[in-house]
């Protein structure tokens, strides 16, 4: 791109170009001004730099484009401001969808759900990718063009900013009259020291200064506010910094969950995450083998405001880390205060009970027990859990579990009236048949398939669903052996889980429930070793951002004419290069504060004191 | 006790409000009587620039030797606009302690949910609009604002009210003072902005139609500011509103990043905030693209506001994500 065009192209944001406020003033006055089509649709007014000028009166006949010379056209559509316009209008809309329909990134429940609802619409839409918009092929396209668009239009102005920074600012236009804020006044002085102290005031301000000469006349031409493109620049760099960093930078790091039981422990290795997504380029020997056991969940819930009561007002995971080198350290993890070892970051991001259950064949003989994470379900934790039990008895048997911490009913049907452990109940539903993991496919830990499964508890069958308070044992339907609800608070002797405050729960046991069943911490690990850059790119925007919006970019004229008889005429304008509201008055402050060392008094004092400014060659520094 | 400062501020408002419509419709008849007196001038056949410049709310520079185009006509001081903003600043102050209170009775910053937010962010609406009467004129705008205030107030006090209660875990963060303060600092900018673009299109339209032929329509814009006056002002309150809302999202993605594990998720709330930035940024880029400066630029703000009030509503009450502290 020639700057020329570059010009015409692309005034971008309050650019740098001369067509600011001057010729912008007059067209602003009617801004239905119809698009002016031949500067950029015209491809012959291309790149040929001096062949575009006049390039678009209709009757010219267009030279044969060839495939670069298309290229070039289609380069110059791309990288001009208004389809950078088009594209970001464009991006805004499209990423409308993504809210309206649930994404696979942040809620894949929510898209299960929705084509369990939408069985006919749901296939279509997600043949449109509108489960994933954020990683479409269209929401892709059009931001990698919105970004090549802004590459292709910032590398230019980096260059023609950086050749600017050297430039001395332009000849001072023959009139100055149809300028910002001109303004005229006369004094009495020489030309020299007039000029002279035009050029030392405007410098002082920070304006960057050169003097002309012609017979008769003295001007100094002076622009500042070079940051403000300078920023702009940054900004738009530092933009194509933090996608950069989030597209590649992302491959480097993993994101893992596990759900974490009171008393279990943790070692960050490949197995022991529920799940784990890696970046494309991590390598999981770089996991640090810290291991990390949960010693406390603690909820607190709100008891003294009635209107919110039972409302959770903190969570904290209390756990101990022991390091690979063997020190150990007891650390907490809070919602908004993540732990940070082994080079990842731990949050905490959910918690819920995880009732410990027992299963014995008729003989007695335990065939399984486990603390099952159970999943909750409303605000006062009614909370949802799956027992499996493949092996050990007459046929494999599975267990859909409600638990109520608070059991609030005086009959089913059941719901939990507080979220802590006042009166915990949990019923189970009993299903035998085949779990259908045998096969080897993989199955949730959180659903039960019953289709080859018949009910023998609860629901429709005979047998009433099993109802269970922490310490207590019940039959299964079938002479098929017994179920105990585990109080983790007194654990009976064959199957005692791991619990520390065994001492303060005993006494009480039977009526307090608080510590009768278990919680658990579903934790997120994260490693992202790119973080640190995206927040230093994100900062890089907002500077840029501040200087390219409040730093005035502005030029300044003063003009100085021998009159004859020591009088002097000195003339003042300014223009504006991008939005600037204060140039009127930054010009009348100027020229208030240059002229008022050339009224007649001033000449007088000055006379007596030899000089107003050291009489330097002019235009030496500029 | 908050609540009855609220409901007083509200009355308040509400006066101030039919103060402020009162001072419209004077305004519509002052010009009647103007265009009379004008009538004989030779100075009245050439529009509706030129005349009695340097009345209301002229800002006519000293030395400049430009005509003085699109320059308010003359107006003269209106007892209905003073009563009118004394109004809004006592309406002001009985809300912002209707805001201290319910702060004061939850022990915490109050725009923890929506009805807070509600509360909170058109308290700074006022705000921004009183200082910026402070630097320009734009007591044209106290109907829009106040009749903007109420609407929003008497949504807020009917449909969202929740007793004070506790913040959640996942709010117990700096960041809930920071990240929500300035984004409804910048919803205030944005809606002066966004009033702004409004009479902006309104003054334009009147403009290319009535040059030269008799004022028709709304007479009132005769006495406000010019488009490009309007337009230049919008801009400047949209760019710091952009700026404020810029820091928002980043505010906002620090804190994600805290207490969700990730800076960014494309949760619904992002996505909307991420979209009112897009626009916002389009609209900033449209000023400086040709045949997109003055009304299509007007458009964008104007679209860039209805986005974040459909994000305070709409995406709020309906859409399904992880900012589920409406309190509802």
């Amino acid at each position: 791109m020639t700057s020329s065009s570059d010009d015409t192209e692309r005034p971008a944001n309050d650019g740098p170009h001369e067509d600011g406020r001057g010729g912008a003033e007059e067209r602003l006055r009617r801004p239905d001004d119809h698009i002016d089509a031949a500067a950029s649709v015209d491809p012959s007014s291309g790149d040929t730099g001096s062949g575009g000028g006049s390039g678009s009166g209709g009757e010219i006949t267009q030279p044969k484009l060839g495939f670069v010379g298309w290229l070039r056209w289609f380069w110059r559509q791309l990288t001009s401001m208004r389809t950078a316009l088009f594209l970001l209008l464009l991006l805004a809309v499209a990423a409308v969808p993504g809210s309206l329909v649930p994404q696979r990134s942040s809620d894949p429940n929510g898209v299960t759900q929705y084509f369990r609802d939408n069985p006919d619409l749901a296939p279509f839409l997600d043949k449109l990718q509108a489960f994933d918009v954020y990683t479409s092929a269209w929401f892709s396209s059009i931001y990698i063009l919105l970004f090549i668009s802004l590459i292709g239009c910032v590398i230019p102005r980096t260059k023609h900013h950086f050749d600017a920074l050297r430039a001395k600012p332009p000849r001072t236009p023959v009139r100055l009259g149809r300028l910002a804020g001109y303004t005229e006044r006369d004094g009495v002085g020489s030309l020299d020291d007039a000029a002279e102290a035009a050029r030392a005031q405007l410098r002082s301000a920070g304006y960057r200064v050169a003097v002309f000469e012609k017979p008769g006349e003295k001007s100094v031409s002076a622009e500042r506010g070079y940051l403000r493109e300078t920023g702009n620049l940054v900004f738009h760099s530092a933009l194509v910094g933090i996608l950069v960093t989030v597209g590649f930078g992302g491959g480097f790091g993993f994101a893992g969950q596990r759900v974490l039981v009171e008393g279990q422990t943790f070692v960050n290795t490949l197995g022991a995450f529920d799940s784990f997504n890696p970046g494309r380029f991590f390598d999981p020997d770089t996991l640090d083998p810290y291991s990390l056991t949960l010693t406390d969940m603690a909820v607190t819930y709100e008891q003294q405001n009635q209107k919110a009561f039972g409302q959770p007002i903190d969570y904290t995971a209390t756990v101990q880390v022991t390091e690979q080198d063997g020190a150990s350290s007891e650390q907490t993890i809070k919602v908004n205060e993540p732990l940070n070892t082994g080079g990842t970051n731990i949050y905490l991001l959910g918690n819920g009970y995880a009732p410990q259950i027992t299963v014995r064949d008729p003989d007695g003989t335990v065939v399984f027990t486990d603390a099952i994470p159970f999943l909750p379900q409303d605000a006062q934790l009614t909370s949802i859990g799956v027992v499996k039990i493949p092996d050990g008895l007459a046929e494999q048997l599975g267990m859909i579990g409600l638990f109520y911490p608070t059991q609030g009913a005086q009959q089913p049907p059941y719901f939990s009236s507080y979220p802590d452990l006042e009166y915990p109940v949990l019923t189970l539903q009993v299903f035998e048949g085949d779990l259908g993991i045998d096969a080897g496919t993989p199955t949730s830990v959180f659903t039960l398939d019953t289709d080859s499964m018949t009910e023998i508890a609860g629901g429709k069958a005979d047998a009433k669903a099993l109802e269970l308070m922490p310490g207590q044992t019940q039959e299964l339907p079938n002479g098929l052996g017994t179920v105990t609800f585990e109080d983790a608070a007194n654990p009976s002797g064959d199957a005692a889980p791991p619990v520390t405050e065994e001492s303060d729960a005993a006494g009480t046991a039977g009526t307090d429930y608080s510590k009768s069943v278990l919680r658990f911490a579903s934790l997120d690990i994260h490693h992202d070793p790119t973080q640190g850059w995206v927040l230093v790119f994100a900062l890089l925007v907002l500077a840029g951002l501040v200087t390219s919006l409040f730093i005035p970019r502005r030029r300044v004229w003063v003009k100085v004419h021998d009159v004859g008889g020591g009088a002097l005429r000195m003339e003042y304008a300014g223009l504006a290069r991008g939005d600037d509201p204060g140039l009127d008055a930054a010009v009348a402050a100027v020229a208030d504060r240059h002229s008022a060392g050339f009224t007649p008094d001033a000449a007088a004092v000055a006379e007596g004191d030899e000089a107003v400014a050291p009489p330097e060659s002019p235009d030496a520094r500029a | 006790m908050s609540v009855i400062a609220l409901y007083s501020a509200m009355a308040v408002y509400a006066i101030a409000f039919i103060a402020y419509a009162i001072d419209l419709a004077k305004r519509s008849s002052s010009i009647d009587e103007v265009a009379e007196g004008a009538s004989s001038t030779a100075a009245a056949s050439a529009g509706l620039n030129v005349t009695a410049a340097g009345g209301y709310g002229s800002t006519a520079t000293i030395t400049s030797s430009a005509p003085v185009t699109g320059a308010p006509r003359g107006y003269g001081r209106s007892a209905a606009l003073r009563v009118g903003v004394a109004l809004t600043v006592v309406a002001w102050l009985l809300h912002l302690a209707a805001d201290i209170l319910r702060g004061l009775a939850a022990g915490r910053v109050p725009w923890a949910n929506m009805y807070e937010f509600a509360m909170t962010g058109t308290l700074i609406i006022v705000a921004v609009f009183l200082v910026t009467n402070l630097f320009v004129d734009v007591r044209f705008l106290g109907t829009f604002v106040t009749g903007l205030v109420l609407i929003l107030l008497g949504l807020a006090s009917v449909n969202f009210y929740v007793a004070v209660s506790p913040l959640p875990p996942a709010l117990q963060s700096i960041w809930l003072v920071i990240h929500v303060f300035v984004a409804a600092t910048s919803v205030g900018l944005f809606a002066l902005g966004f009033g702004l673009s409004v009479v902006q299109l309104l003054q334009f339209r009147r403009e290319s139609i009535a040059v030269g032929a008799k004022a028709t329509g709304l007479r009132l814009l005769a006495t406000l500011p010019s488009s490009d006056k309007l337009e230049a002002l919008a801009y400047r309150i949209n760019i710091i509103g952009f700026i404020l809302w810029t820091f928002t999202l980043m505010a906002g993605a620090i804190w994600a990043e805290k207490a969700w594990g990730r800076y960014w998720g494309w949760d619904t709330k992002e996505v909307w905030t991420f979209i009112i930035w897009v626009i916002y940024a389009g609209y900033i880029h449209a000023r400086a693209t040709r045949g997109w400066r003055g009304s299509r630029s007007a458009w964008l703000a104007i679209i860039g506001f209805s986005a974040v009030l459909f994000n305070f509503t709409v995406v709020n009450l309906f859409f399904k994500g992880l900012h589920a502290y409406s309190g509802l």
